[in-house]
């Protein structure tokens, strides 16, 4: 149940809602959880409700360190 | 980047796999717990037990919502949409799940009762606002992801002044159930089971952040990694826990940077606090009684609370004997321990909750690992 996945917002509207896209889906999720979102982010969608923001700095960090580690290895 | 299928890599997967399996020492056990449902799904569904070597081993944990409800509370569901003549909304996870004398809601929908499966309590709002003259209660159920939306659509209902709604309110923690597998808590079950680390939630982290897990790695000197729901993620975890075992550090470590801080979801957080507290007591499956690991609508929103609107007798529920489930919730079996898993027991005929939600460790290996046990 906690699954949720990654969408981008691609639409933001008035009511605090905001329109998101994941792979050609388009559907209607709340941002009443999150500050600071705009169009373009990618947020993790739950129940519909965007949880968290997510950091693409930081996920090219993790897929750098999966990289690194085989070099390591 | 799009967050999913480059967390996926076949290629990153093997080097990740070799790594593993170069730094486990081949002359001990590694037993390390998977808390959420959602990581046991990963790892059946990506095969990831196959890539590492056979001393680590996998435990899956009690992070699965309906899998930890108890009986009776599936009971209460189910008299709530037949007894009292409201609509009862639900995630569609709770469908199935087994109550008493092998009643569900399903099946209670099936005998004329209007029970409808929402995406999102917004949904069952919606419904409550369309049907004034019907009552309408949500069941609420989830861990610490699930439960800021029903606080949001709590708040919503009391600003619009809905005289219709309500919540039955399930939500659970994720701390205290690690704790009562731990052994922490004097009248819970705890696990009988040796465990070596933890691969920590993924999206209950994004909401409360890292800190509560450092009572883990102090007081019980279990190695936390929390890790996002991507086969790469679990596996990223896994060898992280590997080197904390090895140089005998027990420490929270966080792999899922890209989603979870240190301080968590404050938002999420605030409203929780605001419309939820502490339970006194909550009773799951698997783990038993267990202290103040659940929440209660506070009082100033018991217009809301479903548990004070339509107050149930219900006769003792009754466990079906047969089924392990609160076993496999304590990471103290296996699906294939389980005498009725595959038969009778399946996802389309489900007679333990286990073998219900897609993130149940039965289902996730029916699903997915039987094709492995029939090829050993």
């Amino acid at each position: 149940m906690c699954l949720a996945i990654p969408a981008k917002i691609i639409g933001l509207r008035d009511d605090g809602l905001a329109n998101v896209e994941l792979e050609g889906v388009i559907k209607e999720v709340s941002l009443d959880l999150v500050d600071g979102v705009g169009i373009g982010d990618y947020v993790i969608v739950h129940v519909g409700y965007a949880l968290a923001r997510l950091d693409p700095e930081e996920a090219e960090r993790t897929l750098k360190l999966f990289a690194e580690t085989g070099q390591a290895a | 980047m799009k967050y999913i299928e480059e967390f996926r890599d076949p290629e990153l997967a093997k080097i990740l796999a070799s790594a593993i399996t170069a730094e486990a020492d081949p002359n001990r056990l590694y037993k390390f717990m998977e808390f959420c449902g959602g990581h046991t799904h990963a790892i059946a569904r990506y095969g990831v037990e196959d890539l590492l070597p056979n001393n680590i081993e996998m435990i899956h944990g009690p992070g699965c919502p309906v899998c930890v409800l108890p009986v009776g509370r599936v009971d209460t569901a189910v008299a709530l949409a037949t007894q009292n003549d409201v609509i009862l909304c639900t995630y569609a996870d709770l469908m199935r799940v087994p109550g008493s004398k092998f009643d569900s809601l399903i099946k209670a929908r099936a005998r004329g009762a209007d029970i409808r499966m929402v995406y999102s309590v917004t949904d069952a709002l919606n419904i409550a606002e369309a049907n004034p003259d019907r009552e309408v209660v949500f069941f609420g159920i989830g861990f610490e992801t699930t439960t800021p939306p029903t606080a949001v659509a709590l708040k919503l209902a009391a600003k619009k002044g809905l005289k219709n709604f309500s919540v039955h309110c399930n939500h659970v923690l994720t701390p205290a159930a690690m704790r009562a597998i731990l052994g922490g808590h004097e009248n819970g079950k705890a696990a009988n089971v040796v465990l070596d680390g933890f691969v920590g939630p993924a999206h209950v982290s994004a909401v409360i952040g890292t800190k509560p897990y450092h009572e883990f790695t102090r007081d019980y000197a279990k190695p936390v990694v929390i890790a996002g729901f991507e086969p790469l993620d679990v596996m990223q975890s896994v060898l992280q826990l590997v080197r904390q075992v090895n140089e005998g550090r027990a420490e929270v470590e966080n792999e899922y940077t890209r989603a979870v801080t240190p301080e968590g979801n404050k938002k999420a957080q605030a409203l929780t606090e605001e419309v939820f507290e502490l339970r006194d007591m909550f009773e799951w499956r698997g783990l038993g009684s267990v202290p103040n690991s659940a929440l209660q609508i506070r009082p100033h929103l018991s217009a809301y609370d479903a548990e004070k609107r339509f107050p149930l007798d219900l006769p003792t529920p009754t466990e079906n004997k047969a089924c392990a489930c609160g076993e496999i919730l304590r990471g103290e079996k296996s699906p294939t321990d389980c005498k009725i898993y595959g038969n009778p027991c399946t996802p389309e005929n489900p007679l333990g909750a286990c073998m219900v939600s897609s993130e149940g460790a039965c289902a996730a290996h029916w699903t997915y690992g039987r094709f492995r046990d029939a090829a050993e």
